[in-house]
């Protein structure tokens, strides 16, 4: 496998310590600013990855208005953004262990993978064989899947959207007294 | 690239393309009547899951003419109308039948202004499973499933002004979400592995890669933990089991209901399709359950053992049903293990007996519920002497969930014993499936005692009832309802199980 470069080591480090940041920071406010912070180095990988389409709607929808959505929650709840809060409870020791050995069992799964891949040709052709090659351009051939084989499940998302939204407003209405 | 549109024939939707539109217009009826007709929208609703049952089960028996081709593909590899999608069809539409009637005494008392939208958001979720038993494919297969749960977090906090329904709406919500992550990485790992979606085409490409490289198996192993961790919350299987409890208890009582029934079965239907009919690759017929075999077998183990155990110490009957729902995933877990001609059908006979008997039950705490305001066990002392119907029919359907012949229960413990030990006795090497029958049988005989706590306090309880039960139209349809399936389906089941003899091959497992 090929060595990953310096601005992937970037991105790791900035991904996983804005990680950890958003759910230990004390204030609310500051979470926020490090979930923003993480979702965009996120992106920074897809592009790495060669999934440029994938990173800009990472950007736009994550980024640009989910985070700023919470922002918005944030500010308009009165005193939340000044108010310190506590991020665990009793069982954090066992939330610890959990996460640990979940992340343990992820890195020896793709140690493990990387030694089943014996060299860099046989490693290649294998991804060759399962995947096929990079389509010349991922938006287009995106977009044509979207519209021809993937159809129907593009439409079954309109209708989960949807049901989402009824939800949403149903729950949080005011109701008349 | 190749970009035409796959096969397609809107006729083979119509029971989806029905229930969507149904759904809108039950929105829209509450709106026009301004709020008021509170039976009317819940019969309205019934209207919404009948039909489509109707025309399945027409086209099942063959009263549809003969140019009505419902079965077939629909939409490429992404809709399929195969025995399995219809028969599981029919299990999701009743137990929305049963949920919608037993739900208007509590849209006549307690949710005042969203009476539309209650219906509606049900109808959604029936919606989504039925696209998840038509699915042939892992992103259509996600998004039915996503579809499925994501109403039901909102029908589970319905009633905003309860703590306790905000908390099951909550846990749930948090849960669903983590789960369905899992899920997604899971099935990340499978089209790495085999660069396609399509369960089929995932068959072949994964048998491909293996003939080269033998070890990278590790990896389809990483992605086996996490699909089994990911369906294995969406069935309430211990350890991923302690959410349940607390949401059953919190959420409306036909919601509850629902979750235990639909939303179960739903997780049974993806798990199949991804593990019996996807990871299948490399095992004949007649051959031993593969490395994702045991584990599962594991998890029914620790299900049937915690779930009948924890259910005994239970003082609401809400969490007494819910920790034997999560026993009753063990026992279908049974006949999931079991890869041969019976395992499945076992598995769809199950679900099949399950819906009657645990709607019912549901259904008639719901009835009791909505008069009494309680859902205490102790409070059911002496109810036979006031209302024996409703202590007779709460008790046939606890009976069925134990197994007692003749109900429906019965028969279906008895198909997936048999399933586990034809297995067995054929495969040496699938000889650890006696235990699990063993532990089936004890447990089973061990969940009599916390039914028949129930039964002792309403029958032989010398104290005198604090409650007399009145029944409405809808919900007295639904208790007999529940009671027409376990003693008729108990009694002459032959009609099932000509139709979920064919389920296996739809999975690819041998039929002789």
């Amino acid at each position: 496998m090929a060595e990953p470069g310096i601005v992937f080591w970037i991105l790791a480090v900035v991904t996983v310590a804005s990680a950890v940041m958003v759910v230990t920071l004390k204030n609310i406010f500051h979470c926020a600013l490090a979930l923003i912070l993480c979702l965009f180095s996120v992106a920074g990988i897809y592009i790495l990855l060669n999934a440029e389409f994938l990173a800009a709607a990472q950007v736009l929808i994550y980024v640009g208005a989910v985070a700023i959505l919470m922002i918005f929650a944030i500010m308009l709840t009165s005193n939340l953004a000044s108010k310190a809060i506590r991020q665990s409870n009793e069982q954090v020791m066992v939330g610890t262990v959990v996460s640990v050995l979940f992340c343990g069992g992820m890195l020896a799964l793709i140690y493990l993978t990387d030694k089943a891949i014996v060299s860099e040709e046989t490693g290649v052709a294998f991804w060759r064989q399962v995947r096929g090659t990079l389509p010349a351009d991922n938006v287009a051939s995106l977009g044509g899947y979207l519209m021809t084989k993937f159809m129907l499940p593009f439409e079954v998302v309109s209708v989960l959207l949807l049901a989402a939204m009824i939800g949403a407003i149903v729950l949080a209405r005011k109701e008349k007294a | 690239m190749d970009f035409t549109l796959p096969q397609y024939d809107p006729f083979r939707m119509l029971p989806e393309i029905f229930m969507l539109l149904w759904a809108l217009w039950v929105f829209t009826y509450d709106l026009i009547t301004k709020r008021q007709k509170e039976a009317a929208v819940g019969y309205m609703a019934l209207i919404g899951p009948a039909v489509p049952l109707l025309f399945i089960v027409f086209y099942l028996t063959g009263l549809l003419p003969e140019s009505w081709r419902y079965g077939g593909s629909g939409f490429g590899a992404m809709f399929f109308n195969d025995t399995t999608a219809m028969f599981f069809k029919i299990v999701f539409l009743g137990a929305a039948i049963m949920a919608i009637g037993s739900s208007f005494g509590i849209t006549k008392q307690k949710i005042v202004n969203h009476r539309g939208e209650f219906y509606g958001l049900l109808l959604f979720s029936t919606l989504g499973m039925m696209f998840l038993a038509s699915s042939n494919e892992l992103l259509t297969l996600y998004i039915g499933l996503e579809l499925t749960t994501i109403p039901l977090f909102v029908l589970a906090a319905f009633f905003k002004d309860d703590k306790l329904s905000v908390e099951a709406g909550v846990k749930y919500f948090v849960i669903g979400a983590f789960s369905s992550a899992l899920l997604l990485y899971g099935m990340s790992f499978l089209y790495g592995l085999s660069g396609t979606t399509g369960l089929v085409q995932m068959k072949m490409n994964m048998a491909v890669v293996f003939l080269s490289y033998r070890d990278i198996g590790v990896i389809l192993l990483g992605g086996i933990v996490l699909l089994v961790a990911g369906v294995g919350f969406k069935l309430a299987l211990p350890p991923f089991h302690q959410w349940a409890p607390d949401v059953y208890e919190g959420s409306p009582t036909p919601i509850a209901a629902f979750l235990s029934v639909g939303s179960k079965a739903a997780g049974l239907v993806a798990f199949g399709k991804i593990f019996v009919n996807g990871l299948m690759a490399f095992f004949g017929p007649e051959q031993a359950p593969n490395d994702w075999g045991m584990l599962v077998g594991l998890l029914a183990i620790l299900a049937m053992v915690i779930g009948n155990v924890v259910a005994i110490r239970q003082t609401n009957i809400k969490r007494m049903l819910a920790y034997s729902s999560i026993a009753q995933a063990g026992y279908i877990m049974i006949g999931m293990v079991v890869l041969n001609e019976h395992g499945m059908a076992s598995v769809a006979y199950y679900i099949f007996a399950y819906m009657f008997a645990n709607m019912g039950a549901f259904a008639a705490v719901a009835i009791f519920e909505d008069q009494t305001g309680s859902c205490q066990i102790e409070d059911y002392k002496g109810l036979a002497k006031t209302s024996p119907v409703f202590a007779v029919s709460l008790s046939l359907f606890l009976l069925s969930l134990v197994g007692i012949p003749p109900l429906a229960g019965f028969l279906a413990k008895y198909k997936v014993f048999a399933a586990a030990i034809s297995m067995a006795t054929v495969d040496p090497s699938a000889s650890w499936l006696y235990w699990l029958v063993g532990v089936g049988v004890l447990t089973a005989v061990f969940s009599l005692f916390y039914y028949a706590n129930v039964m002792r306090l309403m029958f032989f309880s010398n104290e005198e009832p604090r409650h007399k039960i009145t029944y409405s139209v809808p919900a007295l349809c639904v208790l007999l309802l529940g009671l027409a399936g376990i003693v008729v389906f108990g009694i002459y089941a032959e009609p099932i199980l000509k139709l979920v003899r064919t389920i296996p091959a739809d999975f690819g497992l041998y039929i002789p």
